[in-house]
This record gives structure tokens, sequence and C-alpha cells, in this order.
């Protein structure tokens, strides 16, 4: 059985003469937190509707929980939570969960457990029996999560889900991210909450003018790993040998005439990292410190979205 | 199939907990009142000196008026009840998280489309059937040909509901709503020179009249109902104003019963590609 959960070829979807989306190839393997990321307007939203079955591609392929995109009985594994959450609002907040059951063909008892379950994980139960016309934006896209998640799905789309959430709320959000992870679910995360990505995901897909230009894999080094040292007086030797092991991003002058001095060096693996101490310690160079600075998801969105991108 | 009833459910469900059913009630129970009191008071100034066939004749255009007013309410609702259920749900958001849940999207049209025909039916029943329980209580006159007269009436309003939902599926609430109404008019207009033409002998304006009932053939599903719930004597004679000249023919009903159809299938079709 494959082990991806979502994969698309050159997805495309044009809107009269408007691409929305030029090329989205990407691929979502099983029980990952997935972030996609891309400034506005890069067309994120339309490929998650593709994804869903909301919007027909007009060019391209790809599946879903090894299905077409789209496929009807599949799409009772799939949990999703719109940007702009928005439902009958006449209904109350069970009500909603019910109403949900009954188009995902559950049974009114599985349903009804499952709704007050929910209802709680996402402290919704005080309110359960009022219209969620009377929620606030908080507690909207608390009803909604909930009824995402009330399917028991494979996968989930979280189209920003954080946005109108409190601290409090956010955290919550961010627990029911780590539990889904822990029940082997897979979820896609599109959120402008670069920390938020961070802390929770795995692996994060830039998306820019409608195209998926890089791929990175969070936790793990991919050229995203910066390094602090201060170190004795460097030697021409030594700092060739560092430099090719990697990029030498800052070298600082010392505090002192006689005191260490400070260099900053970006490597590409993590395992580079015995390598570079070795290399200054063999060559006599004194380590004073060696401490490891990951660069922010946020350098790292600027740097791939390029300049340009950046409004005003 | 369970989509599709669980769509029908929602829909009804919505008009029960928006109070739509309420005012539908209120609105038809002020109707009847008004009905009864104006059949009682004209009942009870009927001349003694009416023969039987003069009383029938008097009775049936009270009926049929009585009917015409329930035929136009219900009109009214089969357009304004369905009108931004799809329109409305995509323009905020609210069909997303329904549509991607495992119904097909015929489902949610055609669950949409029953939902609010069974409201409809309901709505026209309980008028229809208060304007001629009233009329037999108070005056024991009971128009005849009923079985074919009501089903028109209910055709006409099938019509119209079926043409406000699918229009919902591609155009915006009001430009939906105009367009229904807009082509209620042209068939109301174009019966009205289709009589008047027929009366003048001018074939050239009952043409027009008939294109304007292939358009829309709302108004001649009127007129071929109170055609039939007439007694003979008021149909040859004319002399009622819901005597029509030009008597739609039965193909008109089967026209009816196609342009529901092609509507519908329209209706469903556009929703199934529309972007959401």
């Amino acid at each position: 059985m494959t082990d991806l959960v979502i994969e698309t070829r050159e997805l495309r979807k044009q809107f009269g003469d408007k691409t929305a989306v030029e090329d989205l190839s990407l691929q979502v393997h099983r029980g990952e937190v997935f972030g996609f990321l891309g400034p506005n307007g890069a067309g994120k939203t339309t490929s998650i509707k593709m994804l869903l079955g909301l919007v027909e591609p007009t060019s391209g392929s790809g599946s879903v929980l090894g299905a077409p995109i789209g496929h009807r009985a599949t799409r009772a594994r799939i949990g999703f939570l719109p940007e702009h959450f928005r439902f009958h609002e006449w209904l109350t907040g069970r009500e909603l969960l019910l109403v949900h059951g009954q188009f995902l063909g559950m049974s009114t008892r599985d349903t009804k457990a499952r709704a007050d379950a929910l209802l709680a994980r996402v402290d919704l139960l005080d309110a359960a029996h009022r219209p969620v016309r009377t929620y606030s934006k908080g507690m909207m896209q608390r009803v909604g999560l909930a009824q995402a998640l009330l399917g028991r799905p494979d996968v989930v789309f979280l189209d920003e889900p954080t946005s109108g959430l409190d601290p409090l709320g956010r955290l919550l959000v961010r627990d029911v991210i780590r539990e889904l992870r822990e029940h082997g679910t897979t979820v896609f995360l599109n959120s402008h909450i670069l920390g938020e990505v961070e802390a929770t995901c795995d692996r994060v897909t830039f998306v820019r003018e409608g195209r998926t230009i890089r791929d990175l894999r969070l936790g793990e080094v991919d050229g995203s790993m910066e390094v602090d040292l201060r170190v004795g007086s460097l030697t021409d030797e030594a700092r060739t040998a560092v430099a090719r092991i990697g990029r030498i991003v800052e070298d600082g002058a010392p505090l002192s005439a006689d005191g260490p001095e400070r260099l900053r060096v970006s490597i590409s693996r993590e395992d580079l990292l015995p390598e570079l101490a070795r290399a200054l310690v063999e060559r006599g160079i004194p380590l004073y410190e060696m401490r490891v600075a990951r660069k922010s998801l946020e350098t790292t969105f600027l740097e791939v979205m390029g300049e340009d991108q950046r409004p005003g | 199939m369970s989509g599709l009833l669980a769509v029908t459910r929602l829909t009804l469900y919505e008009a029960f907990r928006k109070r739509i059913l309420m005012a539908v009630l209120i609105a038809g129970a002020g109707f009847l009142t008004l009905y009864g009191l104006g059949l009682h008071f004209m009942v009870r100034g009927e001349g003694n000196g009416m023969a039987l066939i003069e009383r029938r004749i008097f009775l049936n255009m009270l009926t049929l008026a009585g009917l015409f007013a329930a035929n136009f309410l219900t009109i009214m609702t089969a357009v304004l009840l369905p009108v931004d259920t799809l329109s409305g749900e995509i323009a905020s958001g609210v069909i997303q998280t329904v549509a991607v849940r495992p119904i097909r999207r015929r489902d949610i049209v055609l669950g949409k489309w029953l939902g609010h025909w069974i409201v409809m039916a309901a709505y026209f029943t309980l008028l229809a059937g208060g304007v001629l329980t009233i009329t037999a209580l108070r005056s024991g006159f009971t128009p005849q040909k009923l079985e074919i007269g009501l089903p028109l009436i209910l055709l006409e309003g099938t019509v119209l509901l079926t043409l406000s939902i699918a229009g919902g599926a591609k155009l915006s609430t009001v430009t939906n709503g105009m367009l229904a109404f807009g082509l209620f008019g042209v068939a109301f207009i174009g019966n009205l020179v289709e009589q008047i033409g027929t009366m003048a002998q001018n074939d050239a304006a009952r043409e027009v009249g008939t294109v304007a009932s292939l358009i829309m053939p709302s108004e001649s599903l009127w007129q071929l109902a109170a055609y039939h719930m007439q007694p003979s004597v008021v149909r040859d004679l004319g002399n009622s104003p819901f005597s029509p000249v030009s008597v739609p023919s039965v193909a008109m009903v089967v026209w009816a019963a196609g342009y529901i159809v092609v509507a519908l299938t329209l209706g469903v079709r556009w929703f199934g590609k529309r972007a959401l």
C-alpha cells in the first residue's frame, strides 16, 4: 500500500484568463503534518479546493487517499475546515454536528457520542445548545474544527485554522493537530502564522504564483541550520577548512584584542556539526562555544519568496 | 439516496427553524379568514330570486377567485422560498462544508428541490384546501374537475420553483429572482395578448401569446386549470374573468413537465460544474 496520502502532478486551474494555480506538484505522506505556505494570492486556497473536489482542475492530475481527487466515497475519509468557516447559522452547535453526521452516513448513536466528545474537546459543550449565529468568531472556528474531525478522517485539511482565535484557542488547535499526528492522521495545514507551522509541521512546501517552488523538512536540517561559534584566533587555513564544510555567514571581530572571535556558519546537514568542530580543534583553534541556531521559518520564507514579494 | 434525503431533511428543518412555516401559516390563515368573511357576506346577500344556475355561476366565480389568490401566493412562495438556497450558500461559502461530504452534487440540488417542493405543496394544499372547505361548508358548492384543476396549479408552482432553484446554480440571488419573476411576467402578459388576440381574431397577437407560453408555461397552466374547474355553461358563455377565450391545449401540460425536467437537469449540470 502506498505511503502517499496526497499526490498531485502539474495540477492547474485557470479562471477565464486568470491563472490561479499554474503547477501544483506535491506529495504528502501518511501521518505527516504538512504545511502549505505562500503569500496571499499564491493559489493556496484554490489548490486545497481542487484537492477537495470543490474546484475542477483545468489540467493535471492528482489523488487523495489513493483515489482520484473529488472521489465521492473517499470524501467520507476527509475532514475540512475552510478559511472562512460558515454554516447554516440557525443550527445549534450540536445540531450542526448531527447534520454533518447524516451527510457522512454515520449512525445517529455514533454521531451523538462523537459530537459530544468533540464539543468537549473544543470546549464548546456549554454552548452546544446555542445557535451558531450567536457564536464568537473563535467559537465558530472551534465548532468548525469539530465538524472537520467528526468522521474520524484519515486526512484533514485545515485552511487558516487559527485565524480569529485567541492564544488559548491557538494552543488548543496546536494540541489537536498533535493528537491527530499521534493517531496517524495526515494534516494538511494552510496557515500564515509561521510560528504555528514551525511548531506543528513535519514538512512544508512553498508555493508562489501558483507553483510549488520548494519543499522543506522541518526538524531535520536541510540548508536551514546555522551554527554560532566562539573560537580563538582563526588562521587562514582553519577559515578555509570551515568554508569547505559550510558557508561563513558572519565573521565577527573579537570582543577584546585577544578574546575569542565570533563566527556564524551555515551548514546543509546536521552530521556536518562534528566535522566542523573537528576541523577547528585539529588545527589547534580553541573552541569556546558551539551553538546551533536554526534559521527561523520566517527567514526561510522571505528567502524563498524573494524580496520582490514583500508588499510596499 | 441517503445524501439526497439528508439535504431534504435539512431543507425542511430550515423552513421550520427559520419560522418560514410559521409565516406561511399566519399568512395562509389571514387569507382564508378574509376569504371566509367575503364569502359569508356575499352568500348572505344573494338575491332571493337567483336561479340555481345563476347561483352556481356566482359561487364558481367566487371559488375561482379564491383559488386564483391561492395560486398567486403559491407562485410567490415557489419563487421566493428557494431563490437563494443555492446562490446564497455558494456566495457565503456555506455550501463548501456540505459539498466536501460524500454527497453527489446532484443530490444537493435534488434534495433542496424536493424539500422546497414539499413546503410549497403543503402551502398550496392549505390554501386551496381552505378555500374549498370554507366554500363547501358555507354554501355547499364545490367546483367541478378539481382532480384536474388542482394538480395543474401545483404543476405551475413546480415550474417556477424549479426555475428558481436551477437559476440559483448559475446566477446570483437577485438576478435569479428577477429572472424568475420576469419570466412569470412574460407569461402573464403573453397570455393576455393571446386572449385579446383571439377575441380580435388577430393571429399574430395570438401567436405572440403562444410563444410567451412556450417560454414560460405557468399562466397557461392556470388558464387550463380554471377552464376545467368551471361549469360548461360559463366556459361556453365566456362571461367570467376566469374563462379563457383561447384554451391552452393539453400539449402545454406535457411541455411544462418537460420544462421542469430540462430546468432541473440544467440546474444539476450547472451546479456540478461550478467552482465552489
